[in-house]
């Protein structure tokens, strides 16, 4: 038997809130927080968002979501068109390609694998803007960024599957 | 048997497309960073217009933001009230007694003024806009503001806070623009240093303290010194204070701007009029100089 019309859609919804949450939290980093000397460090929250569901769900968000959020963010933040979208891209090729190793280890094994991929992200970040200015940028902020972002990802990583486990449960 | 043949073949065969896929996405970021880099017209068109669309949702969550920063900064208040008042009592005594040196100085200048007939500055029109989005410092320092093209700014105009100058307009859309600071790694502004009138070019390196480069002749330029806008390539107006040359260690001269990035939330868009006599656009950015202006620029 088909599903009716009406769950369809609820389905549809459904699936739309793993790249809604990733926007969420792009447009959360762009929050002007006014704090000083925590101003300039920002924790690239839609990096987490994109390597979360690549593991848990990475048909809901697919290759060309991930770089989609990636040009939104580059246009947002003023940085080169096309930095995130391919940083993001990667982080999302990579992430769904190993999830195999990561679904039923433990949170510490993906915490340990987030930061190495967040490294590389960042650092990759950091290199092609720097061949794209060129000119050296302070690669202090970018650390900074780096360190709150793992703070944060426990945090974050809760907040997700309860999101994941509130909606798409069944779907 | 030939069944599962055929779709273990599709399986691959769909792999093969999603390797496909995502190798094109991979090249297609590439090719929009060059792109970029050629300071293509449409890119530019299509940033402003997506900035566009999202300003409004970035307006209603700064908001909530803005007063969630304004009560923890009352917090904070409160806690040093008292050294700030010591402070204060200090710094009106010094401001009371520059405050005598102006008067009588603004005096003199009225009568040379009158003396020499001194066609007066006209007064420049400004809007008043929001900050709205900041994405932090690790890759430039700039900010969008909810005023656009709609509201009259444009790209090139100076923006100031209180009366410093902070930075100027780097891309206009229809209602949302992007404010490029002193700070940012892109930015250049002629500068004078207010004691010796030494002209130097103020050019940021996403660092908190933009650097003085070019400096011209042979400068005596001490800590402390006031650093203000140069008319030079009718940028902006001369004498918009910048901020103080904050050190002069190995041959890098520095100077810390009067506001900070953190305490930015409306900050004043100013039309100085200069567009009038001049191209405003074109001078204003050396370093954004397109390349494509004219006809066929998105081909």
């Amino acid at each position: 038997m088909k599903p009716s019309v009406w769950v369809r859609m609820d389905t549809w919804v459904r699936h739309l809130i793993p790249v809604g949450v990733t926007l969420t939290l792009l447009l959360l980093t762009a929050i002007p927080t006014r704090i000083p000397g925590l101003s300039g460090v920002i924790p690239m929250l839609p990096l987490m968002g994109v390597y979360y569901w690549a593991i848990y769900r990475p048909d809901l968000l697919p290759a060309w979501s991930a770089f989609m959020i990636g040009l939104l963010y580059d246009i947002i933040g003023g940085t080169p068109l096309g930095v995130n979208a391919l940083v993001l891209l990667a982080v999302q090729g990579i992430a769904a390609g190993q999830r195999r190793f990561f679904l039923g280890k433990s949170f510490m094994v993906a915490w340990w694998a987030f930061g190495l991929l967040a490294a590389a992200a960042a650092g990759t970040n950091w290199l092609l803007v720097t061949v794209l200015y060129a000119q050296a940028l302070d690669a202090s902020p970018v650390i900074f960024d780096y360190l709150l972002t793992m703070g944060l990802f426990p945090l974050l990583t809760w907040t997700l599957a309860r999101t994941q486990m509130a909606f798409l449960k069944e779907v | 048997m030939k069944q599962s043949g055929a779709v273990g073949r599709l399986a691959t065969l769909r792999l093969l497309a999603q390797r496909f896929a995502f190798v094109s996405l991979v090249v297609a970021a590439f090719a929009l960073m060059i792109l970029g880099k050629a300071d293509i017209v449409l890119i530019e068109r299509t940033r402003t217009a997506v900035s566009d669309a999202i300003a409004p949702m970035l307006d209603a969550i700064s908001r909530p933001a803005a007063t969630i920063a304004e009560i923890s900064e009352s917090i904070r208040e409160l806690a040093n009230l008292r050294a700030e008042n010591a402070r204060l009592k200090q710094e009106n005594l010094r401001l009371q007694h520059w405050q005598t040196v102006a008067r009588r100085l603004d005096a003199e200048n009225t009568v040379l003024h009158d003396h020499l007939n001194v066609v007066p500055d006209p007064d420049p029109a400004f809007i008043t806009a929001r900050v709205i989005g900041d994405l932090g410092s690790a890759f430039g320092h700039s900010m969008l503001l909810n005023a656009g093209q709609h509201d009259g700014v444009r790209k090139g105009q100076a923006v100031l806070s209180g009366e410093s100058l902070i930075g100027y307009i780097a891309e206009v859309g229809d209602r949302s623009s992007r404010l490029l600071l002193l700070t940012d790694i892109n930015a250049k502004i002629p500068v004078l240093v207010e004691n010796s009138r030494t002209r130097a070019i103020l050019s940021g390196d996403n660092k908190a303290r933009p650097k003085l480069n070019y400096v011209a002749g042979n400068p005596s330029i001490s800590v402390g010194d006031r650093v203000i806008t140069a008319a030079s390539g009718a940028a902006f107006p001369p004498g918009l204070p910048i901020g103080i040359i904050a050190s002069t260690a190995e041959g890098v001269i520095r100077v810390e701007p009067f506001v900070r990035r953190h305490e930015l939330e409306y900050v004043a868009v100013v039309d100085f009029g200069l567009g009038g006599i001049l191209p405003f656009e074109k001078p204003a950015m050396p370093e954004r100089r397109r390349r494509g202006t004219d006809s066929g620029a998105g081909n």
